[in-house]
């Protein structure tokens, strides 16, 4: 199969450039794209109803739990949960949280990745399938040895002994995701800066990372976006409700009240998922394409 | 890549003259900017991995027994776990929704999406794609709740159903299993997408070009030309999706705390409720010890499935 693949193609390619342009328009014209578009909205359709429903709840103060059209649009279950105690103050502790642990987590990444992209070591190989295996381990798994070691050094419900934790267990990607990147910077742009005597860091941070800076903020981002998303830590590792990040926040909406104001778990849920929203919208195409392509395809 | 990088390096430049060009051995000076890295990976993921190889086999518990004074006890955590009915029910469970939701599930609903995203109109796979995409960057808590909604007795879902004369499901009391599953299909199909997509636009078009010269079919050519091509793109995205997906907590946690009757129990829940809520920290260790040698076991079985050359 892929010898007559090749062969057909180095016989065809010089010879006829324009069939290649109209093949690959034409699927889109005839029934099969009609068939594939009508699969791809009834797929849609069936994604966008839970969607739907956190929208619309949000603007019906007489919101059920099925998704309806409002009858009468109104700004009042925001009005409701408008207010530090509710909305405020957990916002700002998912920021400080998730924030502070993506500071650490990249800092920490790039400074590892750059002499492990560059440098020959005998450890490399194993180093670096350890970080690929570790990328793999689940979280959730190590997080009652990690409970009780934080009980033993005083380190439970410390904002910062939550933050240090989430930065770690971030690392591992990270530190694949940057690596990739690095690899893909040319030695030769640096070796000039070498030549000259630019340090390690130097290098590092005047040559390298203004290079892989696309590549750097969707590590980045997704890094952020994973933590922001992350319930189960700072549900084991927070405790006093005023350091409570969103996520653990709004488990405890519904048991806070007794009756649920769905409208208002609606609006909050909105006002908790608007920065990963607004980050994906910024990012646009380039969070899938360059997360997929370090999504361990290549190696 | 890197390997590569640094077979080629002997060949081209000179390696005595210049010692201090890229590429050369690591000193200790070069490694210092690993350390911050190395510090924080030894200290809170090595440790409690370390940590909970001992703590697996002691009674090291909240309250109670095993609280004032922690005891080593061997192997009685792990045959105590497999003595209970529970904990072979969570297994049962776990690997239900995990091939259900993700082997299943995800993965293939992921390929469906990114074939059909070549095929169908672009602004309608623009739109489609977008909305799976905000599924799956959704925080999970968020997640939970919205199919939570969908799912419930008064949910969107059946005052869908019961408007076109069907009877209403009651899905989260009947199968809350598979009602999970149904949630982590929609939470987690965007990456199998994002992946397949990537993937299949690396493919190139001549390939099938030529494969339909040879009179090969839609269907042939998928099986034949692009599965082969996709092999190493498949087995990773599954062993990043059944990782994932073993380790779900908060999803199953929000929509049914793992009830009722413990039906939606997988594993983490299982290990939770044991170690939090009965305070046996020992025990829930020695479950999440065995969740990780299940995760292993996925691993080593994808990894087989890499051709040779994706090994090294």
């Amino acid at each position: 199969m892929t010898t007559t693949a090749t062969t057909e193609r180095s016989g065809t390619e010089p010879a006829s450039p324009r069939r290649g342009v109209r093949d690959r328009g034409a699927p889109r014209a005839g029934g099969m794209s009609l068939a594939a578009s009508i699969s791809m909205i009834v797929l849609g359709a069936a994604f966008v109803i839970p969607l739907l429903w956190v929208v619309l709840a949000a603007f019906d103060t007489e919101a059920s739990l099925a998704v309806s059209w409002p009858s009468e649009w109104s700004l009042g279950n925001f009005q409701a949960i408008w207010n530090a105690e509710t909305t405020f103050r957990p916002l700002t502790n998912s920021l400080i949280l998730c924030g502070g642990a993506t500071l650490v987590t990249m800092t920490a990444a790039v400074l590892c990745a750059y002499p492990f992209s560059r440098y020959r070591f005998r450890a490399k190989r194993p180093l670096l399938l350890t970080i690929i295996f570790s990328t793999g381990l689940p979280i959730t798994a190590i997080m009652i040895p990690v409970y009780s070691l934080f009980v033993r050094v005083n380190l439970i419900d410390s904002m910062v002994g939550a933050i240090l934790f989430l930065g770690a267990s971030a690392l591992p990607y990270a530190i694949f995701l940057t690596k990739g990147f690095i690899d893909a910077v040319p030695i030769q742009i640096e070796e000039s800066a070498w030549t000259e005597g630019a340090g390690l860091l130097r290098t590092l941070w005047s040559v390298v990372l203004p290079l892989m800076r696309s590549g750097l903020a969707v590590a980045t981002i997704f890094t952020f976006v994973g933590m922001w998303g992350n319930f189960f830590v700072p549900f084991m590792l927070l405790l006093s409700p005023d350091q409570l990040p969103a996520a653990v926040t709004l488990y405890t909406f519904s048991s806070q009240y007794g009756q649920v104001a769905y409208g208002q778990l609606a609006a909050f849920s909105i006002f908790y998922s608007l920065p990963v929203v607004v980050l994906y919208l910024f990012m646009g195409r380039s969070l899938g394409t360059g997360f997929a392509a370090a999504g361990g395809i290549k190696g | 890549m890197s390997a590569t990088a640094t077979t080629e390096r002997p060949a081209q430049a000179t390696p005595r003259k210049n010692r201090r060009t890229l590429g050369n051995g690591l000193t200790t000076r070069r490694a210092v900017p690993m350390v911050p890295a190395l510090v924080l990976l030894l200290l809170f993921m090595a440790g409690p991995i370390l940590y909970s190889l001992y703590l697996a086999f002691t009674d090291n518990a909240i309250r109670g027994e095993g609280a004032a004074e922690t005891s080593f006890i061997g192997f009685e955590n792990f045959t105590n776990a497999f003595a209970d009915d529970a904990f072979w029910n969570s297994v049962v469970l776990t690997i239900v929704f995990t091939v259900v939701s993700a082997v299943i599930g995800q993965n293939c609903l992921g390929m469906l999406l990114a074939l059909l995203m070549e095929k169908s109109n672009r602004a309608i796979s623009f739109v489609v794609t977008s909305i799976v995409i905000a599924a799956w960057i959704l925080p999970e808590v968020v997640a939970g709740y919205l199919l939570y909604t969908f799912f419930a007795d008064e949910g969107s879902l059946n005052a869908i159903i019961t408007s076109l004369g069907l009877p209403p499901q009651e899905l989260l009391f009947a199968l809350p299993i598979l009602a999970v599953s149904f949630a982590n299909v929609w939470r987690g199909t965007a990456f199998s997408m994002l992946v397949y997509s990537a993937a299949l636009s690396a493919i190139p078009s001549d390939i099938y070009e030529s494969a339909a010269i040879d009179g090969a079919g839609p269907v042939r050519r998928f099986r034949s030309v692009t599965i082969p091509l996709m092999r190493p793109a498949i087995a990773t995205n599954l062993m990043l999706i059944t990782l994932q997906t073993l380790s779900v907590f908060g999803l199953i946690f929000i929509m049914t705390g793992g009830g009722p009757a413990q039906r939606s129990q997988t594993l983490p829940l299982y290990m939770y409720e044991q170690a939090f809520s009965y305070g046996q920290l020992g025990y829930g260790t020695a479950v999440a010890l065995l969740l990780l040698g299940i995760g292993a076991l996925a691993s080593i079985v994808y990894l087989r499935l890499l051709p040779e050359e994706e090994k090294r």
